[in-house]
């Protein structure tokens, strides 16, 4: 079992969301973050504009069964490239156990439904 | 013991104030000549729409400002200084303002005569009037609207006037220092400054400096207290010079929108009748405001390539306090060049002098306010047109005597408004303590001085 964690850009979750249901994945976690990088943002605030450094990102993050990362990886490249600075970063990492807590299952067999 | 004590004084203070209220009313039914219901009824909506201003619109204005770990603070302080400073009104800031004193304090202060509105009856009309008068049996001059809603009236501009300090000490002010300042100012600033200015015995009054609904007494007063308070109080912990993001926006434009609503109540009810110079006050209002809002945006459009909201919301409330001493007495042409005025003058003050000089102003209480109201102040002086008011003529028309007592006018009101300011500052932080520690305001004013928090993350 394999663990993904993906920072996209904002503006691409909706193309990421697509590509990762075409992969086989279709249950996934995220969440807004925010960062901090060299990338600058000049803000406007009564008569000023100001830097801010802090970068706004979705955060994706799934655990699949290790047949399916390798195609999730790529659909992730394929959806949230833009070509420019900041598009993200993908972690790949392997599971040693999980657990569906409806049946007790374990390992694998946790992932998916059987029909 | 102490508790007790302080508790038994407090209930006897009551019991005298409405003790001494309730029978003078119940007496009071001499026959006098009636209040105009028209202007009456104008009266009573105004006052309520004046109230709108500090609650909730200046709340959210300066709420949508601050970072989200302090916005119940500055709704909290918004709200408490309506409760509070009411109750002073009531039992004697009203007499001081407005009231009348003997011999040499009778042109700087009103006395006691109408402390907790003693000698104040239900039919008394108000002795306070502009465009309407009558004249009664033993010929003296009076208005046309009931006394009580005068005092009413000048109520909400008695509260909001320290509210708009919030925004200079906004984020790192304790509490109780800031609710013990506000009381002290009420006493010793506005209320002075209002007798001299509105009061018949006032000496600015009668020096002829014209001043309609609050541009000396409110705005220039609150601005410069609002420049003192934030530089003795010193920058927030988190400020470098630049800007510290505001938490929500939309409060900020729903806030000034209210403002810009409570503003007719603001001017066009300080003429004290419902008549055309209320229907001229009113107009100019608008147009002034409009003026201010657009001539901002478009500023932040040619100079940092978008309009921002808030900048056009800033816009809207510098133009509204620029025409407030004007609004009775300037035609539309005056009223666009205050408004545009404005915008240009309080762009660059908070734009550039402000980071400049590098005092910690939070939500821009001097930028706006402070500097917006002299630069109204001033105008009034310079666009008073004669076809308004007759007896009030500005610069444009030829009398550059007026533009010379307003100077002056907004010139003693700064001195007196600065210097008492400091003071009161000075003994309430050595009393009771202004700041707040730099980890309470890493944590917030909520938690730290309410034990609240606006937005939980439990359903």
């Amino acid at each position: 079992m394999k663990k993904i964690e993906a920072i996209i850009r904002k503006s691409q979750f909706e193309e990421v969301k697509e590509a990762l249901h075409e992969a086989g994945i279709d249950f996934f976690t995220y969440w807004d973050v925010t960062g901090i990088g060299n990338e600058k943002a000049g803000a406007i605030y009564r008569a000023t504009v100001y830097e801010t450094r802090f970068i706004q990102r979705t955060m994706i993050s799934f655990v699949c069964r290790d047949h399916l990362a390798e195609n999730a990886v790529q659909a992730i490249i394929r959806a949230a490239q833009t070509g420019e600075l900041g598009d993200g970063k993908i972690f790949i990492s392997n599971v040693e156990d999980s657990v569906r807590i409806r049946t007790g299952e374990r390992g694998p067999e946790s992932l998916f439904i059987k029909d | 013991m102490r508790k007790k004590k302080l508790l038994s004084i407090m209930v006897m203070g009551w019991l005298f104030a409405f003790g001494s209220v309730v029978p003078v009313m119940a007496q009071a039914s001499s026959p006098a000549p009636a209040a105009d219901s028209g202007d009456t009824a104008w009266m009573i909506v105004a006052s309520a729409l004046v109230m709108l201003m500090t609650m909730p619109g200046l709340a959210l204005f300066y709420g949508g400002l601050v970072r989200q770990k302090n916005v119940l603070n500055i709704l909290m302080q918004c709200f408490i200084l309506m409760a509070v400073l009411t109750l002073q009104w009531v039992l004697i800031g009203y007499s001081l303002a407005f009231g009348s004193s003997q011999g040499f304090l009778k042109s700087f202060i009103g006395g006691f005569n109408w402390a907790f509105l003693r000698n104040i009856g239900i039919h008394d009309l108000s002795p306070y009037f502009i465009s309407h008068s009558q004249t009664l049996a033993d010929g003296t001059q009076t208005g046309t609207i009931p006394h009580l809603i005068f005092i009413l009236f000048q109520c909400k501009f008695a509260v909001i006037t320290p509210a708009l300090i919030i925004g200079a000490f906004a984020e790192r002010i304790r509490f109780k220092g800031f609710l013990v300042f506000s009381i002290l100012w009420s006493f010793f600033v506005y209320d002075p400054v209002a007798h001299w200015v509105w009061s018949a015995d006032g000496w600015l009054y009668k020096l002829g400096a014209i001043d309609f609904a609050g541009g000396t007494v409110v705005h220039v007063n609150a601005g410069i207290a609002a420049l003192v308070t934030a530089l003795l109080i010193g920058k927030r912990k988190d400020y470098r010079g630049s800007a510290i993001p505001p938490h929500n926006i939309p409060f900020v434009v729903i806030g000034a929108s209210l403002l810009w609503f409570g503003w007719f109540g603001f001017n066009a009810g300080s003429g004290l009748a419902a008549d055309g110079l209320a229907a001229s006050a009113f107009l100019v209002t608008h147009t002034a405001a409009a003026a201010a809002a657009f001539t901002w945006g478009i500023m932040e459009w040619v100079l940092h390539g978008r309009p921002s909201t808030i900048g056009i919301a800033t816009g809207a409330v510098a133009g509204l306090v620029a025409i407030t001493p004007a609004a009775g007495f300037v035609d539309i042409t005056g009223s666009l060049a205050i408004g545009i005025g404005v915008s240009l003058i309080c762009y660059l003050s908070v734009g550039i002098m402000k980071p400049r000089f590098g005092y910690d102003d939070s939500l821009d209480a001097f930028g706006v306010h402070g500097i917006g109201g002299i630069w109204g102040a001033i105008a009034t002086g310079i666009f008073a047109s004669p076809f308004i008011q007759s007896s009030y003529s500005g610069l444009i028309y030829g009398n550059a005597s007026q533009l010379l007592k307003q100077l002056l006018a907004t010139g003693v009101t700064i001195v007196y408004s600065a210097a008492v300011t400091y003071v009161i500052f000075k003994l309430t932080d050595k009393w009771v303590g202004m700041r707040v520690s730099l980890k309470e305001e890493a944590v917030g004013l909520d938690w730290s001085e309410h034990k609240e928090v606006a937005y939980t993350k439990i359903d």
